[in-house]
């Protein structure tokens, strides 16, 4: 059979990652240190395990309503108001999803028609262009840039759009680069949208990773886009548990959008999914109900190992700006010379450490690398050491031709 | 809760400056701290977590509930400082409990060496009124160290495109 010719087309284009090959040999070498992960080092905190166990002990094995259990729904309710100052209703507003990964997907299949433009600044996570084009949607990237702090600004934004521009994509704080944006940043973004049909889909899940300096009064740190005025209305939150808690194999997610949204993801996720994991549901009410403690401890460790390991790359001379949120740092590795593919595959061939290529999160990844911490300070103590010597055999010449 | 101590009390080989860049300080002033709590008795050692059971040492350890008598001025401080001059007492404790007053951790060779110890020297001591000895087996977790546990990261490293 020519499968090529009965799949679908718009399935086939869609490229896999490009580094494919690179990581599956990282898989057969020995002796490597690799900060390549994004998932926490952390187990799920105990008390929401149990919370998991104790829902099968109980044989609390059916679907739940197809928005997911009520408790739930209000508990994410409470919990939105306490971390972020946002109100949505229970009832109406809420759709639990398997992982933020689901939220993204019905969050965009439910604003575009064919054609419609989605703006994306990149770099950023994969996922959201992949999903616009299978959604008959065209992406348009906008690059964010260091001297910007990897910030969207409110001049490339104006510039992207065009009279087919239907949803700005917001993923803060920032898969790969650390980048957050703060109220005065998020104020410029709304400017441009307010008074236009351009929705934002605010892709918050590393919205409880927010580090340095807090300016500002909610009790996360983080601001939400949503709460600023006249923003509610076009935006979709999307949240979820897997870095905060440390769930990231519970699949747990969910959408926050006013209730004609909701109303639209709703039928893509009934039909689609039918409910999210119940067992799973079940340990997210606990880690609502009784997790803040677990997520400040959890982001203090971040805290201290984002500051240990920008020192051990600043003082290897290796230019890295300062991520203030997730836990990735963008070092600016494109300083000695190679292109960022070749950079990390030197330095995993040759030296034993497996970092990402910048460009596995778009073209204009090119120069930099990310970095995970969520690993243990010995952990990435022995990365940066080897690190070292890397750059120091690339200062003596070792790889220029 | 000071965050040098944390730090050290799960870690105590890290380095002033490793800890100063964790915590955003100047190494010189955490070293400083440092010192200071040395001097303060805050520190008051750093010893090594050893599971005695993977290396040839001949090792048993046990739980003494210990019933005294209190001595008149001095409680039960007269006592437990008496006790804890023995090498093979490794921990000495004053506890709440209603069934006894102090609890010993004892170390030695074989259980019959520690047996004899506290029927030497414990039990005959004036103020101990009864001894009751609990050997461990087998140790699960100490210090918040679980023992044996397995030290391998089981998250797929290899990096496609979707975290």
């Amino acid at each position: 059979m020519d499968y090529s010719k009965i799949l679908s087309e718009k399935a086939q284009v869609l490229k896999p990652s490009g580094i494919r090959k690179f990581f599956d040999l990282l898989n057969e070498m020995t002796d490597v240190v690799a900060l390549t992960v994004g998932q926490p080092d952390f187990v799920t905190p105990w008390h929401i395990r149990e919370a998991g166990i104790e829902s099968l002990e109980d044989g609390k094995t059916y679907y739940t309503s197809n928005s997911g259990l009520i408790s739930m729904r209000e508990e994410i309710s409470k919990y939105l108001d306490r971390r972020f100052g946002l109100t949505y209703d229970p009832k109406t507003e809420l759709v639990v999803t398997v992982g933020g990964s689901e939220a993204i997907d019905i969050a965009v299949r439910a604003c575009l028609n064919p054609g419609d433009e989605v703006i994306i600044p990149q770099p950023s996570f994969v996922c959201y262009g992949p999903l616009v084009s299978m959604a008959d949607g065209v992406p348009v990237y906008i690059e964010t840039k260091e001297k910007d702090n990897f910030k969207l600004t409110a001049e490339e934004l104006k510039a992207a759009i065009s009279p087919k521009t239907k949803l700005l994509v917001l993923p803060f704080p920032n898969n790969p680069t650390g980048a957050v944006m703060n109220r005065e940043d998020l104020e410029k973004i709304a400017e441009v949208l307010r008074g236009t049909d351009i929705m934002v889909l605010s892709d918050e899940i590393y919205a409880e990773m927010t580090y340095g300096e807090k300016k500002t009064n909610t009790a996360s740190g983080h601001v939400s886009i949503a709460s600023l005025p006249g923003m509610r209305e076009r935006t979709i939150i999307v949240n979820g548990f897997s870095k905060a808690y440390a769930m990231t194999g519970w699949r747990m997610g969910y959408t926050a959008a006013p209730e004609p949204v909701t109303k639209q993801m709703l039928k893509l996720h009934q039909y689609g999914i039918m409910c999210a994991p119940t067992t799973s549901q079940y340990a997210a009410v606990e880690a609502l109900k009784n997790g803040d403690p677990d997520i400040e401890e959890m982001t203090a460790e971040y805290d201290r190992r984002r500051r240990f390991i920008v020192d051990g790359l600043r003082a290897l001379g290796i230019p890295t700006f300062e991520p203030e949120g997730a836990f990735y740092v963008f070092p600016n590795v494109g300083v000695f010379g190679l292109s960022s593919e070749e950079f990390c595959e030197k330095l995993l061939y040759d030296y034993g450490v497996a970092i990402v290529p910048g460009t596995a999160f778009g073209d204009c990844g090119e120069g930099f690398a990310r970095i995970s911490y969520a690993y243990s300070v010995k952990h990435i103590t022995e990365a940066l050491e080897r690190m070292g010597k890397f750059v120091e055999d690339l200062k003596k010449g070792k790889y220029k031709e | 809760m000071d965050q040098i101590l944390q730090l050290l009390e799960k870690d105590c080989r890290l380095t002033a400056d490793q800890i100063a860049a964790q915590l955003g300080r100047k190494p010189a002033e955490v070293a400083a701290e440092i010192a200071r709590y040395e001097k303060e008795g805050v520190i008051l050692g750093y010893t090594a977590l050893i599971d005695w059971d993977k290396t040839d040492r001949e090792y048993v350890s046990a739980v003494i509930e210990l019933k005294v008598s209190p001595s008149r001025d001095r409680g039960f401080d007269k006592i437990a400082e008496r006790i804890y001059q023995y090498p093979e007492v490794q921990a000495v404790q004053l506890m709440s409990s209603s069934g006894y007053d102090l609890m010993l951790i004892i170390e030695g060779k074989t259980m019959k060496e520690v047996a004899y110890f506290v029927a030497n020297k414990l039990a005959t001591l004036d103020s101990v009124i009864s001894t009751a000895t609990h050997f461990v087996l087998k140790k699960y977790k100490d210090m918040g160290v679980i023992y044996g546990a397995k030290n391998t990261d089981e998250r797929d490293q290899a990096y496609y495109g979707l975290q």
